[in-house]
């Protein structure tokens, strides 16, 4: 049984199609890049599969369960529980410390425990930086501190949008480095990117364009 | 981990917790002044208006019925009399401490040297050091009864028996003034007496046209010693209401229940009828239109004072509702991430409520102790008196304050739930 498939999915804006017809299906253990130029429609398949918006049409099951009919409450449930979210721009809180931001994760799932976040810390090269501010941390290090907090929950999906987006090379080739662990380790992992480079990394690449999967290869 | 990210969320926005803290201090330091004005003013409004005379006469209950139903009055009817003794009485009643002052008084008229007509003459009591029933004494009479009138000399003393005050109109219709002697003759005496005029009175009122002598000299000139008219009392009353009216039409129609509320309550009725009780063979009948006007300035001075607080509230409540707008839209993200992050709607609005109560808290408590400054200022300004601390406000304003930070968060609430996360964290 696969972890993810879509099948016939569509998002309409009022009248501008998003996405049309989309059918997808992630194996456990999968490794997918969502690639295609700006505007066609690849975070707003991201934001579906990480249950952060709904779907016009067609359903979305994950870890089969059906969330096409699923209310706004379960969605938030089932994100909290089921996915690790890594974004381009970071989004840490910026007046908690790196492991108080992994932590936040926790205690809205379960329960915040310190020794944890500082392994997931620890996962990620940046246990030294445990009690630095954001504002006290690289783009890489704040980017690592998004990761460890994304797994701090064991996700069956972790979906990273650009990941590498807002990195330098040295920083974009740890980050990635840490993604080719995860995939060792059997993490499945959905990076959304319009870097070819980054994309040949994931197993298997999705182009998207205009809101329809254009291409679906697999990279070696 | 909730009270980190609150001490952080609040430490990073000082400014603006401090502005939320500076508006409710507004709003309940306004509202503290104006609650504790409101439940002080009551005997404050009324004490001042006490200036304005009594709002109860007690007369013999006879000469009541008479008056009331022939119009007979004075000499033309067998005239009935109260005992001077059965005053102290007054202050025996159950509401003793709301009777501010009385005066008994006895007209008479005196034949004045030079004049054709006699002058009217009122026997009373200026500033009477009155023996009370329970042993107490206290300082009753004219003096405090009518604090309004304009005097020129000096207050009669009760125990000189050779001294008056004039009525303005009269002693310029005679051509005297303070210090003058008038002489008199007493009914059946042999010869003319000297009576010094001490004090010559402005009031306003038909009283000018006559003079004030103690009660003593007054009742020793008619040969009625112990014997007195009317008795006018000044109380501080309650406003009427349905229950009042409906006892002054006809106090049997009440039932036990109402009864024993009417009783107990100082209205001017049951004021009035307690001192009927007390005083044997009298009927005291409210100055209704004193006591109205008494409840008609005090209910608007306390409209007046809810509106204020209201306004005061309300307008505190859109400036929070301002600045926790301001502070939902300026934290987008950080509140979209939550979400993101597996926070229900529900958690992350306790977050910010708590943020704004805490942030409430202390401006509420700094706006209490503000108020209680601004109700003495209210006090020592308009009352030239303190206004009492009264602890019913601490709760009034918990509950007011409340209602203003949910009242003024509500927008921004919505503001928060309808927060997408998908949207605010891709910069939609």
């Amino acid at each position: 049984m696969s972890l993810l498939e879509l099948k016939n999915v569509c998002m309409t804006y009022g009248k501008v199609k998003a996405l049309q017809d989309i059918n997808l299906v992630v194996e456990k253990g999968e490794w997918l890049a969502l690639m295609g130029p700006s505007g066609s429609g690849k975070t707003t398949l991201m934001n579906i599969i990480g249950c952060m918006d709904k779907a016009t049409s067609g359903s979305i099951i994950l870890d089969e369960r059906d969330l096409s009919n699923v209310s706004k409450n379960e969605l938030t449930s089932f994100r909290r529980d089921k996915i690790g979210l890594v974004f381009q721009q970071f989004h840490l809180i910026p007046y908690l410390t790196a492991v108080e931001n992994v932590m936040i994760a926790q205690y809205y799932h379960s329960m915040p425990d310190e020794a944890e976040a500082l392994a997931a810390l620890d996962r990620v090269g940046l246990k030294d930086r445990a009690t630095h501010l954001p504002s006290q941390l690289s783009g890489g290090e704040q980017q690592r501190v998004c990761i460890a907090r994304a797994l701090i929950n064991y996700p069956m999906l972790i979906l990273a949008d650009e990941p590498t987006g807002n990195l330098d090379e040295a920083n974009e080739e740890i980050v990635m480095k840490i993604f080719h662990e995860l995939h060792a380790e059997g993490h499945t992992i959905l990076t959304v990117t319009h870097d070819m480079e980054v994309g040949k990394q994931a197993e298997k690449c999705i182009i998207i364009d205009h809101g329809r999967i254009a291409e679906s290869k697999y990279n070696r | 981990m909730f009270w980190q990210m609150l001490k952080g969320a609040m430490l990073r926005q000082k400014q603006r917790m401090l502005m939320v803290a500076l508006t409710l201090a507004l709003g309940v330091s306004l509202a503290t002044a104006m609650l504790n004005v409101m439940l002080d003013v009551g005997d404050k409004v009324n004490q001042e208006l006490k200036a304005y005379g009594a709002n109860i006469t007690v007369t013999p209950k006879n000469s009541s019925v008479l008056k009331d139903i022939y119009g007979l009055e004075g000499d033309t009817a067998h005239k009935e009399y109260l005992q001077e003794a059965d005053l102290g009485k007054i202050k025996t009643i159950f509401w003793t401490n709301n009777i501010v002052a009385f005066a008994p008084s006895l007209e008479s008229k005196i034949d004045i040297e030079g004049q054709k007509e006699a002058v009217p003459l009122v026997g009373t009591w200026f500033d009477y050091a009155l023996q009370l029933p329970t042993g107490e004494t206290i300082q009753t009479g004219e003096k405090y009864l009518k604090s309004w009138w304009s005097v020129d000399g000096q207050w009669v003393r009760d125990d000189d028996l050779q001294a008056v005050m004039l009525g303005k109109r009269l002693a310029d219709t005679l051509g005297l003034k303070v210090g003058d002697k008038i002489e008199y003759r007493a009914p059946g005496a042999p010869q003319k007496e000297t009576l010094t005029i001490k004090g010559i009175f402005s009031s306003g009122g038909q009283e000018e046209d006559g003079m004030f002598a103690p009660l003593a000299f007054v009742q020793k000139l008619n040969q009625l010693q112990g014997k007195i008219d009317k008795i006018e009392v000044s109380a501080i009353t309650t406003p009427e209401n349905d229950l009042a009216k409906k006892a002054a039409t006809d106090p049997k129609s009440l039932s036990m229940k109402e009864y024993e509320v009417w009783y107990c309550t100082a209205y001017v009725g049951s004021i009035a009828f307690q001192i009927e009780e007390a005083i044997q063979n009298s009927i005291a009948k409210p100055v209704r239109q004193v006591a109205e006007s008494e409840g008609r300035i005090l209910e608007k001075t306390q409209m007046l004072m809810l509106l204020i607080t209201a306004l005061s509230l309300l307008s505190s409540a859109l400036g929070i509702s301002n600045l926790v707008s301001a502070n939902i839209m300026e934290r987008s993200k950080e509140l979209g991430l939550l979400k993101a992050l597996g926070a229900t709607n529900l958690a992350v609005s306790v977050l910010i409520l708590t943020e704004i109560f805490i942030t409430g808290f202390f401006g509420g408590v700094f706006g209490y102790f503000i108020g209680l400054g601004f109700a003495q200022i209210i006090g020592h300004t308009v009352f030239d008196s303190s206004i009492a601390i009264n602890l019913m406000v601490i709760p009034l304003d918990i509950v007011l304050m409340t209602l203003v930070i949910l009242m003024g968060s509500l927008p921004a609430m919505r503001m928060l739930l309808s927060l997408r996360p998908a949207a605010v964290l891709h910069g939609r």
